[in-house]
């Protein structure tokens, strides 16, 4: 009988600990597959961050370290510069990308770093049990918005492709989903040429995938999904940001 | 090649960490280390090395938290109010284990200070600084020679024993203009490394990290810091003495305290009063051992420090109550003068 599904080489044959319905495992599957196809495994130097990914080390069958929170950028600035001939990625949520570690972010963006960054957009802190994120959603109830996000007391959700396309040093942003196979092919697409636009040398380049926290969120995994679909994503909207790639 | 050249403190630094083969350098402007990254600049770039000037000095840090966990010499430099900002990364590659070099040249505190040399953050330095139960070798040049010595040393220390290594100098030893004699060969080769992060290739994955959430994980992990700490205090403790032997009073100081204090030795033994110098070359390992061979009947301890008293502390603990231990020092910008050490001496 011919084989023609199995577990990427890139991901390690343990169980996850995500929550039953969280986005983790079909992104962690996607880069595990593109980098396998692009044949870049033993040339890989992954940084994962503090939050719910900070597992991520458990599961990547590929050299993997940490940084503080939302300092990944600058910890993959130094490796990759170090060793321009490795591969380097940060795989960073909303609060360590866009809060705690903005400075970061914007500073490896603007020096162009011959980086790639997979953000998971899950519009709140799960690890910690879902507090606001910069990226929270306006009127979205949260463990420390109660009455729903207010842009008077809490400001607005932060559109971070958007932001960094203002930047001169940035190469490749896209948002990208995985609410449904259609999407998870498309996010996947994205991952892979943010990935080669590194190995070709072109500089920063960031895939922002929008993804589910049911737990956090409160809801079941069908009524994340569709939440995801009918309201997350029309504050978040889908597509190239930028590509000069 | 040797050769010898007049040249600040400061700069004497970064050709140490140059010739020992620092590969990568980070940092950001603060006063008064600018020469640091100043210097590096230029000299990093016409290498063919890494120089970044970070967006702060968690940034810095942090960059030499990525370049030391892939094997590479790696180095930042500040001043006190930016050390202070790279306590987080300085506690996770203790955590992690990594090799690096981190350089404080102190000024005045606490909060913004001032810009003129201090020796305050001699607690920060030695009992940790940032989170967790952990150290950091902490080594005090007092000349702009030992600048160069140190910095060159620095990195073999800190490869030896897996952990960050952090020179403790101040805003006049890095400022002040001495002659130095560039004296220690151009390093090439470095020993292998087999925990670090270079892709997978015909090994297993690395994971370098210092989350342990496994039961039980953390506390092995920490009795394992623990057991090298023991090792270092037991063969890294190093110190100068000056006419101890037969000392009636003896002075403890470091850094450019340490210079004064000489000075001061001279002075008063001039006028027939049995003084001596006991200064620490590094401040953890503290010299505790020294320190309490010396506390003997009838002779009594000087701390003199450019702070209001914290290196006293870890003098009077290894003293034991054996004898007196007194205190002389000042922060903010003072200096302390040999005048001022000889009338304590006096008293």
């Amino acid at each position: 009988m011919q084989k023609i599904f199995s577990k990427p080489e890139s991901l390690k044959d343990v169980p996850m600990s995500y929550c039953p319905g969280c986005g983790h495992g079909i992104i962690h599957r996607l880069i595990a597959e593109c980098i396998d196809e692009l044949g870049i495994r033993e040339k890989t130097i992954a940084v994962a961050p503090v939050g719910c990914a900070v597992f991520a080390y458990d599961y990547f069958n590929f050299d993997t370290t940490e940084a503080p929170h939302g300092r990944p950028p600058a910890v993959a600035t130094g490796i990759k510069r170090a060793n321009p001939d490795k591969f380097v990625f940060t795989y960073q949520g909303d609060g360590d990308i866009a809060a705690i570690g903005m400075a970061e972010t914007i500073h490896a963006a603007n020096r162009g770093e011959n980086i790639t960054i997979i953000f998971v957009n899950n519009a709140n802190y799960g690890m910690t049990g879902g507090q606001m994120a910069p990226t929270t959603l306006i009127g979205q109830k949260t463990d420390t918005t109660p009455f729903g996000r207010d842009p008077k007391r809490e400001g607005y959700p932060i559109h971070l492709c958007e932001l960094l396309a203002t930047l001169e040093g940035t190469t490749y942003l896209e948002r990208v989903s995985i609410y449904n196979p259609q999407n998870i092919i498309k996010a996947k697409k994205a991952i892979k040429k943010a990935f080669q636009c590194q190995l070709d040398g072109k500089g920063f380049s960031l895939v922002e995938v929008i993804s589910n926290c049911p737990v956090d969120w409160g809801m079941t995994t069908l009524e994340s999904i569709k939440w995801t679909e009918e309201t997350f994503i029309k504050t978040f909207p889908l597509g190239v940001v930028k590509d000069r790639s | 090649m040797s050769k010898k050249e007049l040249v600040k403190g400061n700069i004497a630094l970064c050709e140490g960490a140059i010739a020992a083969g620092v590969k990568a350098y980070f940092g950001y402007p603060i006063t008064p280390q600018n020469e640091v990254p100043s210097y590096m600049s230029r000299k990093m770039v016409e290498l063919g090395r890494v120089f970044i000037q970070a967006e702060s000095e968690l940034a810095a840090a942090n960059m030499v938290l990525g370049a030391a966990v892939s094997g590479a010499r790696a180095m930042t430099s500040s001043s006190s109010p930016g050390i202070s900002l790279k306590q987080e990364a300085i506690s996770y590659m203790a955590g992690m284990q990594l090799p690096a070099l981190i350089v404080n040249v102190q000024r005045g505190g606490p909060g913004l200070g001032n810009i003129a040399g201090a020796q305050s953050d001699y607690f920060q330095a030695v009992k940790g600084g940032g989170h967790g139960d952990y150290r950091v070798i902490v080594l005090a040049p007092n000349s702009a020679q030992e600048m160069y010595e140190m910095a060159y040393d620095a990195f073999d220390l800190a490869e030896k024993y897996r952990t960050p290594v952090m020179i403790l100098s101040d805003g006049v030893v890095g400022q002040m203009m001495e002659p130095v004699e560039f004296n220690r060969p151009g390093k090439k080769e470095f020993e292998p490394k087999d925990w670090c992060l270079n892709g997978c290739k015909g090994r297993e994955p690395l994971s370098v990290q210092s989350l342990l959430m496994q039961e039980g994980a953390l506390e092995q992990h920490n009795i394992k810091l623990q057991a090298k700490y023991k090792t270092i205090e037991q063969n890294e403790v190093k110190i100068e003495t000056y006419k101890t032997e037969d000392a009636k009073v003896i002075i403890v100081a470091y850094g450019i305290s340490s210079r004064i204090a000489k000075s001061a030795v001279k002075l008063a033994r001039k006028e027939g009063i049995k003084a001596g110098l006991l200064r620490p070359k590094t401040l953890w390992p503290f010299p505790s051992e020294a320190i309490t061979a010396l506390a003997k009947n009838g002779v009594k301890f000087l701390a003199v420090e450019l702070s209001h008293g914290q290196m006293v502390e870890d003098v009077r603990l290894a003293v034991n109550g054996k004898c007196p231990v007194e205190f002389l020092g000042k922060a903010g910008g003072g200096i302390v003068t040999e005048q001022e050490i000889v009338q304590k001496l006096r008293s």
